[in-house]
């Protein structure tokens, strides 16, 4: 409990930089940069439209301290305020819908990626020297040396402007109605299979490796040995004795993996134009709509910061050492 | 044996004797000078990059080799006077990058206790919030341009090679050399670059190659995100540009195909050129291949033991 507690405490004081950092930022521009985005806009911002935007600076006459708690105590209750691109709506509900996209995406990514990549390390580490373990770890590896959203743009032209196999982009087709049907169901599996695809295939190697390099060490481990010599079927030891342990590592990094993919999946999303966090995010950058900015970077720094939390209890469930030192 | 240099070269020419001896290290230095050639004296050999010499998104042909941008722009020459910019940021933030994160995860190291505490506190904070979208809403808010881009690049990158020079100086700092330094009576200034630093030089430029891949990918990412100054011309632009003339749907390939490949072989020189390095001057790596020779040679399947020879080590 003190260990769960002690990382509570630590991503509550990530939370509190990435909410101090944003306070700040906009405070570094030269100016005010609610009247330099008044002169901006010039005659298509309303009055009302600039006053909400000092208020969501904070930026009304009182000191500086003043105006950070304010905005903390607004930014614990979840508001950011109202959004320029799509005024008035507050950015909390832009931020709504377009979450949830990048949460499937993102998070089926990074579960395939972390399923195949470990079984194909299982695999290369059971048949060490065969093919697998020479040659697929250095095609990955090549493959990663690619600028991601590079090969995104590639496999898109070859797979779907060529061979018209997968949509060009966006989560499900114009002409549909979004309800539980099972025609909209499979158009979104349909639409998000290639930018699943792409994350996959750069992120794959990494899990393949480290899993490999971790299993080689525990089938070399007595407990390993004995199980052999009791002729256990080699399907047994592999997977439920000796992939179970070196698993551990590999969850480690689950967490930042998925930090890595829910950051990095911006660029998938503007190379897809599949309408998440990222996507929104460049928008938002485009029109010089800083609330949304802002909004949009905490709720992915939190959502981040969850699931390293999430990790690290499931860390301590599957690895009893974990428990016994805490307690 | 074989993986080591021979007595009394030194320095750079340890180095350079290194990198001739290792095919994947060779391989790697050829394609990095290639391309920093073309960085210093590309922009003489073509034309003027952002002149309009033709119809927009023609395909390759003899008076353009790599066709033209959405824009009626040659490829070829954007192509080129790209990379003195892209590489020149690359290599800039891949040693500021080494830097701070040598200040701070030395020091962290060094030290002990209360700084370093706090110190891997802030690398951590650093390491856990997401990179990309903090770059992006710095970015936002400066004025684009290079400058911009390496503050923000240096900004979210340094927290990971701090982490692991903090590692390396707490295992340094307990060995002999360094108590024989505080007995001796040495300023902590001199123990830290002197004797402990030294030790780490070829951790250090593994370390700097590494940054340069990781900031020439992030740089080219951000440029391609719009991020940069979108009226330069560099290799995220070029992207940009050719994503925001609907290149795909028009079916252009030409306009982001050749960049891409570019970026991509740069930094597939260097990954080379850093594991060529690895192998050098990783002593257990140079062992176990010493074994597999051994072994080859006397007809016997290389097996899972580890190697164990005898001699000095």
């Amino acid at each position: 409990m003190r260990y769960i507690g002690q990382r509570l405490g630590f991503y509550l004081l990530a939370a509190w930089v990435a909410l101090t950092l944003n306070f700040f930022l906009p405070r570094l521009m030269p100016g005010d940069p609610a009247t330099a985005l008044f002169a901006r806009f010039r005659g298509r911002l309303n009055p009302e439209a600039m006053q909400a935007l000092r208020e969501t600076f904070g930026l009304t006459d009182a000191s500086l301290l003043g105006q950070y708690w304010t905005y903390l105590r607004h930014a614990v209750r979840g508001d950011f305020g109202l959004s320029i691109a799509y005024f008035p709506s507050p950015v909390a509900d832009v931020i709504g819908t377009a979450l949830l996209w990048t949460i499937f995406l993102a998070g089926t990514a990074v579960v395939v990626s972390f399923v195949i990549g470990t079984l194909l390390g299982v695999a290369a580490a059971w048949w060490r020297r065969g093919w697998m373990d020479t040659w697929l770890p250095s095609i990955l590896v090549f493959l990663g040396a690619f600028p991601y959203f590079w090969l995104a743009m590639l496999l898109l032209y070859v797979l779907g402007y060529s061979l018209g196999w997968f949509p060009l982009g966006h989560a499900y087709g114009d002409d549909l109605v979004p309800g539980l049907s099972v025609t909209f169901l499979a158009d979104i599996v349909r639409h998000a299979a290639l930018p699943i695809g792409t994350v996959v295939l750069v992120t794959l190697g990494g899990w393949m490796l480290s899993m490999r390099n971790t299993m080689i060490a525990v089938l070399g481990s007595d407990y390993v040995n004995l199980a052999r010599a009791k002729g256990l079927s080699p399907s047994r030891v592999a997977l439920r004795y000796a992939a179970r342990n070196a698993l551990l590592p590999s969850v480690t990094g689950f967490g930042m993996a998925l930090g890595y993919v829910l950051g990095g999946s911006l660029l998938t999303e503007i190379v897809f134009s599949y309408p998440g966090q990222g996507y929104l995010l460049v928008q938002a950058v485009r029109n010089q709509d800083y609330p949304l900015m802002q909004g949009i970077f905490l709720v992915i720094t939190l959502a981040v910061l969850g699931a390293n939390l999430l990790v690290d209890i499931l860390y301590l469930w599957l690895d009893p050492r974990t428990r016994e030192s805490a307690s | 044996m074989s993986g080591q240099a021979p007595a009394g070269a030194t320095g750079i020419a340890a180095w350079w004797d290194a990198i001739r001896r290792d095919r994947k290290a060779a391989i790697g230095a050829l394609l990095v000078a290639v391309f920093i050639a073309i960085g210093l004296v590309g922009p003489w050999l073509v034309a003027d990059p952002t002149d309009l010499v033709g119809m927009p998104l023609q395909p390759p042909s003899w008076e353009h080799w790599l066709g033209t941008t959405g824009q009626g722009q040659d490829v070829l020459a954007q192509m080129v006077a790209g990379t003195r910019p892209t590489l020149a940021i690359g290599f800039g933030v891949g040693i500021a990058v080494v830097l701070i994160g040598a200040l701070v995860g030395v020091a962290a190291g060094y030290f002990g206790g209360r700084v370093d505490a706090l110190l891997s506190l802030l690398i951590n904070v650093f390491l856990v919030i997401p990179g990309l979208p903090l770059a992006i809403v710095i970015a936002a808010y400066l004025p684009s341009g290079p400058l911009t881009l390496g503050l923000v690049l240096t900004v979210t990158g340094w927290a990971w090679n701090a982490r692991v020079l903090r590692a390396q100086t707490l295992a340094q700092r307990r060995r002999d050399f360094v108590a024989a330094a505080v007995v001796a009576g040495e300023s902590e200034w001199r123990i830290i670059t002197r004797e402990i630093l030294p030790t780490m030089t070829s951790l250090l430029v593994a370390q700097v190659i590494g940054s340069t891949v990781y900031a020439i990918g992030a740089q080219v990412g951000l440029e391609f995100l719009g991020l940069g100054n979108v009226s330069a011309v560099t290799w995220g632009t070029n992207l940009y540009w050719a994503q925001n003339d609907s290149a795909l749907l028009t079916g252009a390939w030409w306009t982001f195909a050749p960049t891409g490949l570019c970026v991509a072989l740069v930094g597939f020189g260097l990954t080379m050129l850093n594991s060529g390095f690895d192998e050098i001057t990783n002593p257990r790596l140079s062992l176990e291949r010493a074994w597999r020779a051994f072994l080859a040679a006397r007809g016997q399947e290389p097996t899972r033991s580890t190697p164990v020879v005898a001699g000095d080590v």
